[in-house]
């Protein structure tokens, strides 16, 4: 039986997993693909609730957070793209222009 | 209104000389001189019909400047014998020295200036001498202070006149410090500034006698201040710095004698606080000695006259002090005419040789007899010659100060009087005879100026007999009225006014005339170049010509340590301490900790993560630890 | 003159002028000039008239007019004057009106930006005085302190940069408690009778807690006190009086140091009476080290406008004396010194302004003799020093006479330290006047010119001749202040002691 904790465990790994590659990985492409990681536990446990508290509430943000997520995706790549045109690079300790 | 009109004409004439006459010197001397003679005729019918009615119930007239819930301040003018009389004075020799002033004052550049400040200064003086209010009093009292910063800063090109004026009005301040806070003692003790009204709470017995006796000394302090006693003394010589009719004018009429008159103005005040009257006769008295102990070290005409001033400034104030306030004031009345016509004469012998040192005159009498003759009656009545007018007013103060029974301050008013007589014998043996010792063609002055000195050496031989003890009613008898009460309720604490003392008048005669004729064996000398007690006894003649080397202590060690150091350690710990030190510290602590906190800002995005991250985990350990 | 917006139109017409003045090119100098005086001119006139027609008998708020702005937030704007305010705007036009004359003849650079400022400046002060309602009060505050910023940076002497930062820093900070007190003051008037306003009226009708009025009086007595300037945070006022052009710093000094203790004496005082009741007793004391110490500072310096920046300091600390008596006598005097020590201090700034824009030296040991050569200067000068230093005849003497009655009564020591002060500023003004203008001239300023144009003469006439009415016949402005100040100390002195 599937329980509400097995979602939120599911959700908590993948948050893990998620800000780790945030926080370690260096090219910029891998962090943009754990950001979203981080995106669907949230979302994961957000249709999680849904169900356990049958409210729309949670099922309606889920919709909502994957459609700005698609935009947001769509914008993260086309700046990405922009980046390594100019810097030649996609590590992102190499970009570091606003340091003291 | 006549009044009022007497106080408005020298203020409309110093503003219209200031604002339109600049100018036209002749036009600007002649109004000035035009108002103050319009004053003395506005005073004259007043002085007429005092005689017929000694007594007279004093006029006041008020009206109200400032007038809020808890103070009503007046304006106002209260005419009674003391300030008729005062008026009297003012007007006359004001007059007097006005038209002197015309030729004495001729050809210099600031001429219309000069006359501008001496309608300021008269306007100022009738101020005070007319006020009905202890407000209204410091008003003027300030004013005269102005007045004689203009006017000893009247050479203001010449540092040491800079330097005079400055003294003078700072110096004047530091009375008026004492005598502004008296006021307020008053005010809070009786609620009024009102002298009628002061008297009455006083005489119902309202004010303890601790406040009176506070109130009374520090009001003295402004007396000491603006009347030159000690401490406060050391700007009326260097006062010598203005213009000689200046000097006169606030050795004589005004100035010095505002108080003087203040003093026994508030005569009922100190009638009611005996301590206090203790400390005014001691300082009296102790500056009357000490000025004419100075005199016998000066070798400046004018200085010498000046230090006579301060000996005589003290005996006014001992008289005060010993409640002769008729006496006081009786010596004011005649030691006006003396003391200006003194300072007009050697204004003219200045005039005539260019210097001020007596050691470079000599013989002058052949040359300016009508100079010397006046010159010589004033010195008469300035050693209280009989019958010369200071004769009959310094006996007064004598026997008032024998018959209050501190024999202490009489015997230091009679060594005093002696002591005027040797050096006032040595300036007139000095100057008009002995050797000639001047340069040049000295000339007798022209009738602007001899005529006040004439009419000014009537006045000093005779003024006396207005106090002359047959007479009745006599001068005594006016300011006895006018002290002891504007109100009628008799001489309470005021000693009645003192009759003739036949013993008192025959020692101060016989050692006068041994001072004259000690002074004048000294000096008269032939083939005396310079003062021989310089070299008979030096320590002592430098001690005197230094002043006892008060000045030098003010100006060292008060002046220059104290006040000044004051200032500068203050402005130290401003500077160094409180702008560089702490505000300034405080800026470099926020500069060096940005400094610092800037170095957090590593420019990489995934340190920022990192942080936020751990941020978050410590605030979730900590809410898990608190839930 | 019924119904016509006498206040509005005092606070808009520099406004107005500033959105004409930025349409203007910078070469239209004349009318630049000629727009800002006009202006000027029609707020100094608008203000006599205010004087003038104002119901002393009646009393109270006059002139009143109340627009809703944010109904439910309680923000209106409602402006009226009483006595006190009355004599502050009076004050404020005619420091405005000189100092435009004198910025006419000192400022040659970027004219039109530095009229636009000043003007600026000058609308917020008009709105500080003005304002019943503490929201606005604080906005037109801050319009009156921002501008100064660029005032000083832009036309300002020696060390401005430091000088301007120290200044918007130090008032931008006491402005945040004051704020602080004020929205205290609004939440807690609020919460306390059901209705949320800003509306200064309003909240003084309110008794408030005793502890809370303790404890809310402080911020805003550190806050306006900043301002005043209340030693120790004092420091910024003489350097920005130093740096600033001359008009600045006549604003300055004559009228932005006032905003401070008109803070107090409305806000403060007028609101939280047992506050004042609790704290103005130790500002009698902290005042002394603005009296005393300021004037020693002022004695040993030799920049002529750090010592009269020091001196306004000091003189300020009579002000707060004033207004910690309590009482009718000395809160009157405070009033009108804040209004004559304006004035005179005006005077002081535009007269070493106009000697320094030709001799570029303030220092006074770089003079002497000038009266030779400036007569009209020197004469200006000495009457300014005079009346600095409380000779009768000239306003200060009456407000700072009145201040000393006032405070006699229950600081006697300190009264005797403030009178001591007197002397204290006679010293330094006269050792100035005989350093700068008396002894022997030099050859080296035989360059210098009097003042003998009209605009030149213009300023310090005027600013003689209030000296000078106001100290003959004091009445004319005391029996106005006095119907501002009478219910506000009753308000105080209401209140059972302890």
């Amino acid at each position: 039986m599937l329980t509400i904790s097995h979602y939120l465990i599911l959700s908590f790994i993948l948050f893990s997993i998620g800000v780790a590659g945030v926080l370690l990985r260096r090219n910029i492409i891998i962090v943009l693909m754990s950001l979203e990681l981080i995106f669907n536990s949230v979302n994961i446990s957000l249709a999680a609730f849904s169900y356990y508290l049958q409210s729309l509430n949670g099922t309606i943000f889920v919709v909502f957070n994957i459609t700005v997520a698609a935009a947001e995706v769509a914008i993260g790549l086309a700046i990405l793209v922009s980046v390594y045109r100019t810097r030649k690079t996609v590590n992102v300790e190499d970009l570091d222009e606003m340091r003291y | 209104m006549d009044i009022w009109a007497l106080l408005i004409i020298p203020l409309v004439v110093s503003v219209f000389i200031a604002l339109v006459a600049r100018k036209n010197e002749e036009l600007s001397s002649y109004v000035s001189i035009g108002a103050v003679i319009t004053g003395f005729f506005i005073v004259l019918p007043y002085v007429l019909k005092l005689p017929g009615d000694p007594n007279m119930h004093p006029i006041e007239q008020a009206f109200t400047w400032i007038d809020i819930p808890g103070l009503k301040v007046e304006m106002g003018t209260l005419i009674d014998p003391l300030s008729i009389i005062m008026l009297f004075i003012v007007t006359f020799v004001g007059s007097l020295i006005h038209i002197y002033s015309r030729g004495y004052m001729h050809g210099d550049p600031g001429y219309s200036r000069f006359f501008a400040c001496l309608s300021l200064f008269i306007f100022a003086m009738l101020g005070i001498v007319l006020s009905n209010n202890l407000i209204m009093i410091y008003i003027f009292w300030e004013l005269v202070g102005l007045a004689s910063y203009l006017l000893i800063g009247y050479y203001y090109e010449k540092p040491s006149a800079a330097d005079a004026a400055k003294k003078a009005f700072l110096v004047n301040r530091i009375g008026d410090f004492g005598f502004i806070l008296g006021i307020f003692v008053i005010f809070y003790a009786t609620g009024t500034f009102n002298f009628i009204e002061i008297e009455q709470h006083i005489a119902a017995g309202h004010v303890s006698s601790g406040t009176l006796t506070l109130a009374a000394l520090l009001i003295f302090c402004g007396a000491v201040g603006k009347s030159a006693q000690f401490p406060l003394h050391v700007w009326l010589p260097d006062a010598m710095e203005g213009p000689t009719p200046v000097s006169a004018l606030i050795h004589a009429a005004t100035m010095v004698a505002a108080g003087v008159y203040m003093l026994a103005r508030t005569s009922f005040l100190y009638a009611a606080a005996p301590d206090a009257m203790v400390v005014v006769a001691y300082i009296g008295g102790f500056t009357a000695l000490m000025a004419a102990l100075m005199a016998l070290g000066q070798k400046d005409i004018k200085r010498i006259i000046a230090f006579s001033t301060l000996s005589s400034l003290g005996y006014m104030v001992l008289a005060i002090g010993v409640g002769g306030t008729g006496a006081g004031m009786f010596y004011l009345a005649t030691h006006a005419f003396f003391k200006a016509l003194l300072f007009l004469g050697a204004g003219s012998v200045i005039h005539a040789c260019h210097s001020n040192d007596i050691w470079e005159m000599g013989r002058l009498y052949p040359k300016m007899k009508a100079t010397a003759v006046t010159f010589i009656l004033g010195s008469l009545a300035m050693v209280g010659m009989f019958p010369f007018s200071g004769f009959w007013s310094k006996d007064e103060i004598l026997s008032a100060t024998f018959e209050s029974g501190n024999y202490f301050l009489f015997a230091m008013g009679v060594l005093t009087a002696f002591i005027t007589a040797v050096f006032m014998s040595k300036l007139v043996a000095v100057t008009f005879f002995g050797e000639k010792k001047y340069h040049g063609h000295p000339h007798e002055s022209p009738y602007v100026m001899t005529v006040p000195l004439m009419i000014l050496a009537v006045f000093a031989v005779i003024a006396g007999f207005a106090g002359f003890p047959g007479l009745e009613p006599n001068f005594g008898s006016f300011i006895h009225t006018a002290a002891s009460g504007l109100l009628e309720h008799g001489g309470r604490g005021v000693h009645a006014e003192h009759r003739f003392n036949f013993m008192v008048a025959s020692l101060s005669t016989v050692v006068v005339l041994g001072g004259l004729v000690l002074g004048w064996t000294i000096y008269s000398r032939k083939g005396m170049k310079s003062d021989v007690m310089e070299e008979a006894l030096p320590f002592t003649y430098k001690l005197l010509e230094n002043r006892f080397y008060i000045d030098h202590i003010y100006d060292t060690y008060l002046v220059g340590w104290l006040y000044n150091g004051m200032a500068r350690i203050l402005n130290y710990i401003e500077v160094n301490i409180i702008i560089n030190f702490v505000i300034n510290g405080m800026a470099y602590f926020t500069r060096q900790t940005g400094k610092g906190l800037r170095l957090t800002t590593t420019g990489q995005l995934q340190n920022y993560a990192f942080v936020m991250v751990g941020g978050v985990l410590v605030l979730m350990i900590i809410f898990a630890a608190i839930f | 003159m019924e119904g016509f917006p006498v206040i509005s139109a005092i606070i808009a017409a520099p406004l107005a002028a500033v959105i004409i003045l930025l349409f203007l090119k910078d070469e239209m100098l004349w009318l630049v000039r000629a727009i800002s005086v006009a202006t000027t001119s029609f707020c100094l006139a608008l203000s006599l008239y205010m004087l003038w027609a104002y119901d002393k008998g009646k009393g109270g708020y006059q002139f009143v007019e109340r627009i809703e702005w944010v109904k439910s937030l309680g923000i209106s704007y409602h402006v009226g004057v009483d006595g006190i305010s009355i004599a502050m705007i009076v004050l404020t036009a005619f420091v405005i009106f000189t100092g435009v004359f004198v910025s006419w003849v000192g400022v040659k650079q970027r004219v039109r930006e530095h009229y636009i400022f000043l003007l600026l400046l000058v609308a917020g002060v008009f709105g500080v005085f003005a304002s019943l309602d503490l929201l606005f009060f604080y906005l037109f505050y801050e319009l009156a302190v921002i501008p100064m910023y660029p005032l000083i940076g832009i036309w300002g002497s020696a060390n401005r940069e430091y000088a301007t930062m120290k200044l918007t820093l130090y008032l931008s900070f006491g402005a945040v408690f004051a704020l602080l007190g004020i929205l205290s003051l609004y939440f807690v008037a609020g919460a306390q009778s059901g209705v949320y306003t800003f509306d200064m009226l309003a909240i003084s009708k309110l008794t408030l807690e005793k502890g809370y009025q303790i404890k809310v009086f402080l911020p805003l007595l550190f806050g306006f006190g900043v301002l005043v300037p209340l030693a120790p945070f004092h420091s910024w006022s003489p350097i920005g009086h130093a740096a600033a052009p001359s008009a600045v710093s006549m604003l300055h000094a004559g009228v932005l140091m006032k905003l401070g203790a008109y803070g107090i004496l409305r806000i403060a005082m007028g609101m939280l009476p047992e506050g004042a009741q609790f704290w103005m007793p130790y500002v009698a004391v902290l005042c002394l080290i603005n009296i005393f110490y300021g004037g020693l500072v002022a004695m040993s310096r030799k920049d002529m406008k750090f010592m009269i920046g020091y001196s306004s300091s000091s003189h300020m600390g009579y002000v707060l004396l004033g207004l910690a008596t309590l009482n009718y006598i000395g809160v009157n005097g405070a009033v009108l010194l804040m209004f004559a020590h304006g004035i005179m201090t005006a005077l002081a700034f535009s007269l070493i302004g106009f000697v320094y824009d030709q001799s570029h030296t303030r220092m006074m040991y770089d003079f002497s003799g000038l009266a030779k050569k400036l007569p009209f200067v020197a004469i200006a000068f000495a009457i300014m020093g005079f009346a600095s230093s409380g000779l009768p005849g000239l306003a200060n003497f009456v407000a700072e006479l009145m201040v000393f009655i006032g405070a006699f009564k229950d600081y006697p020591f300190q009264t005797v330290i403030a009178v001591f002060g007197i002397i204290v500023t006679a010293t330094y003004m006269l050792r100035c006047l005989r350093d700068v203008f008396f002894r022997e001239p030099q050859d080296r300023w035989d360059d210098l010119r009097d003042a003998t144009t009209f605009v030149e003469r213009l300023p310090f006439v005027v600013l003689i001749v209030v000296l000078f009415v106001v100290g003959f016949y004091p009445a004319i402005l005391v029996d106005i202040i006095n119907t501002g100040v009478v219910p506000l100390v009753d308000k105080i002195n209401a209140v059972p002691h302890g």
